[in-house]
């Protein structure tokens, strides 16, 4: 489905996850943030990055991976993206959120 | 003479052995596999045998019996690869060369990753069903317990056959009814995921299975640590969820010889390219099955679809001839939901699983995304075709290696 963020038309699935990496870019994230009602901080956008550099080398995003990548430790995870942090991050990352097979 | 090795005699490998020496011309190439246990086990069997469906003979061959004659069969732990010289060297000392390596040593339940799942209480009231020992001790667990708050829990993904701990959710419901005391025991599915099901069509299509057999479901949830004196998980967020039985799927995680050999990522599976299963770094070195990081599921049918096509990758390597891009990740796995019935999913990559028909479209006899008997005559029969073609590397009529599209129903279908 369609849906305007910050005067772009980009595609997104049911949940509004993007289904088009290439139609992201940081005002995109930082309004699907807003709809999460998650302010973006200069350390917020750290783990932006990283999930980026994860997704680019196709490397599954995990909660060990994010306490073994140096830029935060879990509970910073947690603060900064509350309420299902590896769900929200992906979604203002524009990314799919992390899914089992079925 | 050449050498190619393969390091485990599991399923990826022994399909592997059993592919080569029908291909690889016999006075040109040695063949050797090398595994340090003698049991061959039919894991998916582990999902039956707590529930006393599965015997633990059904469940384990000696492994000897699968492996090709011709094929040089060591039977040693190993202690390193080493893949800038092209050695392998074994534990007693000896050193192998080789001109082909393929690394099928699978993954494995790291308890000991999460504080307090190791305890004491490991196979008392903490189980895992993913370890021959483990499915073993739940099902005399579950042949005296009285009831009370089971809770099925997987610790963090990449699991090896995801849907299992769905399954056992299922199977559980349907053996404490049977066993007349489902009033006394209460189900919960504890997952680090959003939901049981996390795909938009399957979620559509299953999630009254939950409601129907009364499965509560906690979501969200990344456990810290196993509290296990006074029985509860504890998550990140604080949230604690209390058990009578534990049953979880601990981190699991690539073979520790990996990570000895330096050549895996933070769970030591081998970085390995997605489409031609040559290893990232190594242009002699292939991976095969679990071993890998593909972000394919872990699970056989996986590993059967795989060696077709990296039989035909090495037959190309030895040519000189550039590797076939061709995996394209397709998965095909039974789901038991208990009373008799089963589901079947059929996927890849890129296409999520969808309802159909299977093998022939339009025709069937089996049904994609959908309960029926006849999925689960499937699942029975599949161990007979395990022991017997699948691990034999013997094609299975009708099943390609890559995933076919028709007969299913990918309409309005995203990733």
């Amino acid at each position: 489905m369609k849906k305007i963020i910050s005067q772009t038309e980009i595609d997104v699935n049911e949940e509004g996850y993007l289904t088009d990496f290439t139609q992201w870019n940081k005002e995109i994230g930082q309004e699907i943030a807003k709809e999460q009602g998650i302010d973006m901080t200069s350390k917020n956008w750290e783990v932006i990055d990283y999930i980026h550099e994860k997704h680019n080398n196709e490397e599954p995003l995990s909660i060990r991976g994010i306490k073994k990548s140096g830029v935060i430790n879990i509970k910073e995870f947690y603060n900064l993206f509350p309420g299902g942090p590896l769900k929200k991050a992906t979604m203002i990352a524009g990314i799919p959120k992390p899914k089992s097979c079925i | 003479m050449k050498n190619i090795i393969i390091l485990g005699a599991g399923t990826s490998g022994t399909m592997m052995a059993n592919h080569l020496t029908s291909k690889l011309p016999k006075n040109e190439w040695n063949i050797t596999i090398i595994d340090q246990y003698k049991t061959h086990y039919y894991q998916p069997g582990f999902l039956f045998l707590p529930f006393d469906i599965y015997t633990t003979k059904q469940v384990k061959k000696n492994g000897k019996k699968f492996i090709p004659k011709h094929v040089n069969y060591i039977q040693e732990k190993i202690e390193l690869i080493n893949p800038e010289k092209n050695k392998v060297i074994l534990e007693k000392g000896s050193v192998i060369d080789y001109d082909i390596l393929i690394v099928a040593t699978g993954t494995k339940i790291a308890p000991e990753e999460t504080e307090g799942m190791n305890s004491s209480e490991w196979h008392k009231s903490i189980f895992d069903f993913y370890t021959y020992e483990g499915s073993k001790a739940l099902r005399d667990k579950l042949r005296e317990w009285e009831g009370g708050k089971m809770v099925i829990h997987i610790t963090e993904m990449p699991i090896k056959c995801p849907v299992a701990p769905l399954e056992f959710a299922f199977l559980a419901d349907s053996y404490f009814k049977q066993k007349g005391i489902r009033d006394k025991v209460d189900i919960t599915f504890v997952t680090p995921l959003d939901g049981a099901f996390t795909k938009p069509k399957a979620t559509k299509a299953l999630h009254y299975l939950l409601e129907e057999k009364n499965i509560k479901e906690v979501t969200d949830f990344n456990i810290e640590r196993v509290d296990y004196e006074n029985n509860k998980i504890i998550d990140y967020a604080s949230v604690e969820v209390n058990y009578d039985l534990l049953v979880t799927v601990p981190t699991n995680m690539g073979d520790d010889l990996i990570e000895r050999s330096g050549m895996g990522d933070d769970l030591n599976y081998i970085p390995t390219n997605k489409t031609t299963l040559q290893t990232i770094g190594y242009e002699n070195v292939f991976a095969i099955g679990d071993a890998t990081n593909l972000p394919a599921s872990k699970a056989g049918s996986v590993a059967h679809f795989e060696a077709e096509i990296l039989t035909e990758n090495i037959l190309r390597y030895i040519e000189g001839k550039e590797l076939k891009e061709e995996f394209d990740g397709h998965a095909n796995c039974f789901i038991e939901t208990g009373n008799g019935k089963a589901l079947l999913i059929d996927f890849n990559y890129t296409h999520e699983p969808v309802e159909g028909t299977f093998p022939f479209p339009g025709v069937g006899p089996l049904s994609l995304l959908k309960e029926s008997r006849m999925n689960h005559m499937g699942k029975m029969a599949f161990r007979w075709i395990y022991w017997n073609m699948l691990i034999k590397g013997i094609h299975i009529p009708f099943v390609s290696a890559t995933m076919t599209e028709k007969g299913k129903h990918f309409e309005d279908v995203k990733q």
